[in-house]
């Protein structure tokens, strides 16, 4: 894969403007994988109670992440769109702290691209919630 | 054998819209997404209103797949709250007036969450419903589906297992 790829994918994922609302940040992307970080923000709160992040931001931060890691892969010649996504929800993250999802391409055809993602804060052994998912592989 | 009179109907649409709003309102992501809810009797419909910020793919454009996901998990929740509190707000038994002030129940909590993407989300509002499919002590299961311009061509549906907050 070619430093290009990354550079663009990146720059897509900057763009995308949930994504920047959310407060994003790309730690890591390249051929199939990528790292995106999402620090705690009152106004995702999702328990008024307990100060907990509401599952539909890690959903989105683990949509985004998947997409990323796809866009990344040398396989996936353009863009991607999600065909379903599952997350299991382990724990609740702990209020305060930066939550960043991992994300990998672990298998890619013609058109679909299979992937797996993790989702951590402080305490990265024990993850918050763990994602599987279908995106489409567009443009070939 | 007399029979009690029914209430007034302003009486009983206050308090369902008050305990609606509360739980609504409490939550401070709903009100950062932009979601809002329209209540008939206990049915309630979510409304997502646009606005640029929930761009998930700027070129086509469309919204951000976090963002559908989202809708459909605050419309469950939201859907499986609201029917968990009904019975007790409607007898008394949930004091409406406290819930208002802050004293929220317990929300339930998510399991797991399964999205299927239909069609892409076009650049408008969104509206979505939640099916309580199973309601028991510990553990719901709850379908979603969200649409746009019609109800039959539905964008998204999910479907997702809930814990039960605990009664002690």
């Amino acid at each position: 894969m070619t430093a290009d790829k990354v550079t663009i994918a990146r720059q897509f994922i900057e763009l995308i403007p949930h994504a920047r609302a959310l407060g994003m940040q790309i730690m890591e992307i390249a051929d199939g994988m990528a790292e995106i970080s999402m620090p705690y923000d009152e106004r995702f709160i999702g328990d008024p109670k307990t100060g907990v992040i509401h599952g539909g931001a890690v959903s989105a931060l683990m949509d985004t992440c998947g997409g990323a890691a796809v866009m990344s892969h040398p396989d996936a010649p353009a863009g991607t769109a999600t065909i379903d996504l599952r997350i299991d929800y382990m724990r609740a993250a702990t209020p305060g702290q930066t939550i960043t999802a991992r994300a990998e391409v672990y298998h890619i055809t013609r058109s679909v691209a299979f992937v797996r993602a993790t989702a951590c804060d402080d305490d990265t052994d024990r993850p918050v919630a763990t994602a599987t998912g279908a995106f489409t592989v567009e443009g070939s | 054998m007399e029979r009690k009179a029914p209430e007034p109907v302003q009486v009983v649409k206050q308090r369902r819209d008050a305990a609606l709003n509360a739980l609504v309102s409490g939550v401070p992501y709903i009100t950062f997404m932009g979601i809002s809810f329209d209540r008939r009797g206990d049915e309630l419909t979510g409304l997502l209103s646009f606005d640029d910020k929930l761009i998930g793919n700027p070129m086509l454009p469309a919204i951000h797949g976090g963002v559908t996901a989202a809708f459909l998990e605050v419309t469950a929740v939201i859907s499986l709250s609201w029917a968990y509190i009904w019975e007790d707000f409607e007898s008394g038994a949930l004091d409406v007036e406290a819930l208002a002030a802050g004293d929220l129940p317990r929300l339930p909590k998510t399991i797991d969450f399964t999205v299927d993407y239909l069609r892409s989300g076009l650049p408008r509002d969104a509206y979505a419903r939640a099916t309580i499919t199973r309601a028991g002590r510990r553990y719901a299961s709850v379908q979603a589906i969200a649409w746009q311009d019609n109800r039959d061509r539905p964008f998204a549906q999910a479907t997702a297992h809930f814990l039960m907050p605990r009664d002690d």
